[in-house]
């Protein structure tokens, strides 16, 4: 928190510890130890991974949710200097905007699903022999798929900053420094918590994809959830993967309650305007904070520390009068075109060097064929898509127009969208290898096993916060049926369907390259895919046909985003607006 | 007139450079003055250009010619010794009272103590006291304000700006600030020296200040100078009040160098062309004026000042109203009166489809913009033209959104007038009506 938002009335504090204070000192505390004990693992040589081979003991699961749990927490910390980074400077440089905006919606798009192998292979050499360089590459994974949408959302955050506080930051002469911690951060901040949580939410599944990671030969299998379901896979074992999932429930639900209700309920306090459709967010974790009276001495010294460091480049107090002409040098008229060009010529070189190294290895007849793998891929979002569509729309609604049914579901499928689909995988599996069903059909909807609920709860959200007075209209006209439906129903949830099955979407081709490749002990089983095609790649060891796989996939994407859903949203923007 | 001079303001000229590299002009030729222990109003219409002097005088933008001149120093960046209040009242939605009154003195690296004592003097002087633990969103518009004001006052300003600091307020809550600010201005226990008001309340200005600047737009200048000489504090029932509100009205319906005579009034509308911006005036607010001044007690002849308040409407919103059924000739504005036209008189008394019959005639006959529309769609054989087509047109003459709200207008007159119809999913004009 920046802020102390402490009243200054309070001016004497009892030091005598509350009840709040033994609850807090005690999470403090074991989470410390807990973490630490975690963090322990990172220094030890690589040889250590195969001299303690992960065991399906229940009781293990303990320390490797821990592993996990950590592992997410510095990929959210990285994410976040990444963004506090490469946002502020896509936005408040011109030349830098010009390139990395578009790089950010590209990387957006593109699988990193299939990159671990070549990461993990890089940051190996980065700490020869040591497990830090395999967690590296792990965290690096996480790190890929929250990243993005957090540094968008800061951008877009920065950008629109309210005209009147921007001119009483200058007015006051708030240095940029003072600037950037006072006024743009805390105006970033509700919608980037937001973003985090979806991050957290698609981090969750890279968490249990990134710890088994084999490259060629070599698997590496780092103590945590996603190695330990990947043995229960080989060994067949359901027992264990239903252990797994209910570590994964405690951890999310831990997460869920010590990080984000607190930052949820705390960025209230950072609007003016109390948000229609959300309720008021309360959180015992902030009700602690704020009570427990240690925390709260701690907090406040914390709080004034970084009100002194947010003042930090201020100039010392000048005289009244006033402050020198800003002569701002104009930047000389060779330094553009230089700057375009040499964006255009290392452009250049990379596509040379991507079709150079695609090409040695691979037919124009593959890149064809990768290309109707693609189109296959392609058929199965869409037909899930309108598939989830077909049965959670009028879910969501029904439900979104019931207040006492929204407060029990919404939390529900906020939760079902964080957990991670991958570890439902085996069970549906297993049943499909059990009654030798087709797994060009049957794997598939693993594809939207997690990805649906986006559609389910923005569907909700929609229908809640329809107009009590447009329904009232229909009840009075007596419109009923289809008609209701059609006339009013749907086009109200629609905007926020779209932003529902933009994300699903999204998400199903990332889960593609998991999802169309399954395996249940020695059974393999392979729908025909882009996604398979990727998954086997990787496993090979084979960059070149890995990278022909994801570019084609990204392509894909981002062609699917500009063509079909960016017209259809701004159309939709337009038309069910009313001002 | 021999109190220090405070700000000196010389041909100010401001211009914004349009995509195609012409320049829009936003004011011009602006001079004014303002001495120690003098509040000045700034009067004219929303979008005649007042903001951006202010912001032009405070140091937040800079000028594209003219000079100003601050205590003998030029300005060229925001400016200590000056500050604004908003009419947003722009609070920092995430810190406190306390928080957000400190800030502009945290700037300065003020030592803490004295931040604390100052904030708190403010906090007392402007009856804030007990809030300061409140944030933005648990007050009152009226209490928001008030931060506002503490916030600026805190760093000792000599110039104190204000940019409508009442209008987003209820009217019983701007007398209440604005009594109270008055009070302390001549108690003289604000730590300011003058002030500069924008404002579009006419009744407002006429309370508060001591001269009043009226401001005219297309582009943005200063027409006229006011003395107010009433002792303070004033009532708005005194005949010596109302008198000068009076006064202000016809300085607003005479435009400068028009001639009075009635048969040379024809020659006004000389300036108006395709390039001329229409502000949004929707139809049911044209035929709501032309029935409460046809009927009883003003019977097609209306005094402003009486048909606004009669109307509870401010001059602000009074007066596009009046000045579209000017330029579609149903009234004519003089000496601060209203009167209706022939056409204006039979508007007011017909049924709806002579209205729109009405209505649509003089839309084509005397909005040039409306007769080009219809010209080109009947000119294409498709009888369809896209609205960027027009946007191209009016951008040439005016800024983006002025020329978005310009096509607004025109969109509704003529889907009144059923003179074109307009389509937004394609964003293109036709002749068609759905029938």
């Amino acid at each position: 928190m920046l802020i102390d938002r402490l009243p200054i009335s309070v001016l004497k504090s009892r030091l005598v510890p509350g009840r709040w204070d033994v609850v807090a000192i005690a999470l403090v505390f074991g989470l410390l130890i807990y973490l630490g004990e975690a963090a322990h693992g990172l220094t030890q040589p690589l040889a250590g991974l195969e001299a303690t081979p992960i065991s399906l003991d229940p009781w293990k699961l303990i320390g490797y949710s821990a592993r996990s749990a950590l592992r997410m927490l510095i990929a959210m910390i990285a994410s976040l200097v990444f963004t506090f980074s490469y946002a502020t400077l896509a936005a408040k440089s011109r030349r830098a905007e010009a390139v990395l905006v578009p790089l950010l919606d590209i990387l957006q798009s593109v699988p990193i699903l299939g990159f671990i192998s070549v990461t993990v292979v890089f940051f190996l050499s980065l700490t020869p022999g040591r497990v830090a360089g395999a967690e590296f590459a792990a965290i690096f994974a996480i790190f890929t798929s929250q990243a993005w949408n957090m540094a968008f959302s800061f951008y877009q955050s920065l950008r629109s900053v309210p005209d009147e506080l921007d001119e009483v930051a200058r007015g006051f002469r708030l240095g940029a420094w003072m600037r950037f911690w006072r006024l743009e951060v805390p105006f970033a901040t509700p919608p980037l918590i937001w973003n985090m949580m979806m991050s957290m939410s698609g981090g969750w599944f890279f968490v249990v994809a990134s710890e088994a990671i084999s490259v060629g030969n070599t698997t590496l299998t780092l103590p945590g959830i996603g190695s330990y379901i990947a043995l229960a896979i080989e060994q067949r074992n359901l027992v264990a993967i239903g252990w797994a999932i209910g570590a994964m429930f405690v951890v999310i639900l831990v997460y869920d309650q010590l990080l984000f209700r607190p930052l949820i309920a705390s960025a209230d306090w950072f609007t003016l305007e109390q948000e229609a459709g959300l309720t008021p967010s309360r959180s015992w974790v902030l009700t602690m904070l704020r009570r427990s009276r240690v925390l709260r001495l701690l907090r406040r010294g914390f709080a004034a520390s970084l009100r002194s460091a947010s003042r930090w480049g201020q100039n010392l107090q000048r005289p009244k009068g006033l402050k020198k002409p800003l002569t701002q040098k104009p930047t000389p008229a060779w330094v553009d075109p230089l700057w375009y060009a040499g964006i255009l010529l290392i452009t250049l070189a990379a596509v040379l060097k991507i079709s150079i190294f695609v090409h040695s290895g691979v037919t124009t007849a593959e890149i064809g064929h990768v290309v109707l793998l693609g189109l296959a891929t392609l058929a199965r979002v869409i037909i899930l898509i309108a598939l989830a569509s077909v049965v959670w729309v009028p879910i969501g609604v029904a439900i979104g127009l019931r207040p006492s049914v929204t407060r029990i579901v919404q939390p529900i499928a906020q939760f079902l969208a964080a957990f991670p689909a991958n570890l439902f995988f085996p069970v549906v599996v297993s049943g499909i290898v059990a009654w030798h069903l087709s797994p060009n059909i049957w794997l598939s909807p693993l594809m939207i096993l997690g990805t649906q609920w986006y559609i389910l709860f923005n569907v909700i959200v929609g229908a809640s916060s329809l107009a009590p007075d447009l329904r009232n209209v229909a009840e009075n006209l007596h419109i009923r049926g289809w008609l209701w439906w059609s006339r009013i129903a749907l086009p109200a949830v629609f905007p926020y369907y779209l932003t529902g099955a933009i994300t699903a979407s999204g998400g199903s081709w990332n889960a593609a390259i998991v999802a169309e490749l399954a395996t249940w002990g020695k059974e393999r089983l392979v729908a025909t895919g882009l996604g398979a095609y990727i998954a086997e790649a990787t496993t090979a060891g084979d960059a070149r046909r890995t990278v022909l796989g994801i570019l084609v996939m990204s392509l894909f994407v981002v062609l699917l985003n500009r063509l079909f859903w960016r017209p259809l949203y701004a159309q939709a923007e337009r038309r069910f607006r009313m001002a | 007139m021999n109190a220090p001079l405070l700000l000196d303001v010389q041909n100010v000229r401001q211009a914004f450079h349009k995509p195609d590299g012409d320049e829009l002009l936003v004011l011009d030729g602006v001079d004014l003055t303002l001495r120690a222990g003098e509040i000045v109003g700034l009067l004219g219409r929303s979008g005649s250009g007042k903001s951006t002097l202010l912001r032009v005088i405070s140091g937040l933008a800079n000028p594209t010619g003219g000079t100003v001149n601050y205590l003998g120093h030029s300005v060229s960046g925001p400016a200590a010794g000056i500050a604004m209040v908003f009419q947003s009242f722009a609070l920092f939605p995430w810190l406190t009272v306390f928080e957000n009154v400190q800030i502009g003195l945290e700037a300065l690296r003020v030592p803490a103590t004295e931040i604390r004592r100052r904030a708190l003097a403010a906090i007392d002087l402007i009856g804030l006291d007990g809030f300061e633990s409140a944030y933005p969103r648990e007050l009152s518009g009226g209490m928001r304000q008030r931060v506002g004001f503490a916030r600026a006052l805190v760093v000792h300003p000599n110039i104190l700006l204000m940019d409508e600091p009442f209008s987003a307020l209820d009217v019983l809550t701007a007398e209440t600030l604005r009594n109270d600010f008055l009070d302390l201005w001549a108690a003289g226990q604000l730590p300011i020296q003058g002030v500069l008001l924008v404002t579009h309340n006419i009744e407002e200005a006429v309370l508060m200040c001591d001269r009043l600047l009226l401001f005219c737009a297309q582009p943005g200048r200063i027409v006229s100078e006011i003395p107010i000489d009433l002792p303070k504090p004033r009532h708005p029932i005194d005949p010596r009040f109302r008198a000068i509100i009076d006064r202000v009205y016809v300085e607003m319906t005479t435009r400068p160098g028009a001639d009075a005579r009635p048969e040379a009034r024809v020659e006004r509308y000389a300036g108006i062309g395709i390039g001329t911006m229409l502000v949004h005036v929707s139809s049911n607010l044209l035929a709501g004026l032309l029935e409460a001044v046809s009927t009883a007690p003003y019977n097609g002849h209306a005094d402003l000042p009486a048909i606004s308040s009669d109307l509870r409407m401010e001059a602000d919103e009074l007066f596009p109203v009046a000045e579209a059924l000017q330029m579609l000739r149903f009234a004519e504005l003089a000496g601060g009166d209203i009167r209706l036209t022939e056409a204006g008189d039979q508007f007011a008394k017909g049924e709806t489809d002579e209205r729109k019959r009405l209505f649509s005639v003089h839309l084509l006959k005397y909005v040039p913009l409306a007769a080009h529309i219809r010209r080109v769609l009947d000119e294409r054989a498709s009888h369809t033209a896209p609205k960027t087509r027009f946007l191209d047109e009016l951008e040439d003459h005016m800024a983006e959104d002025a020329a978005e709200e310009t096509l607004r207008t025109i969109i509704s007159w003529g889907r009144y007038a059923e003179a074109f119809a307009y389509d937004d999913q394609s964003q293109s004009f036709s002749l068609e009506n759905p029938t």
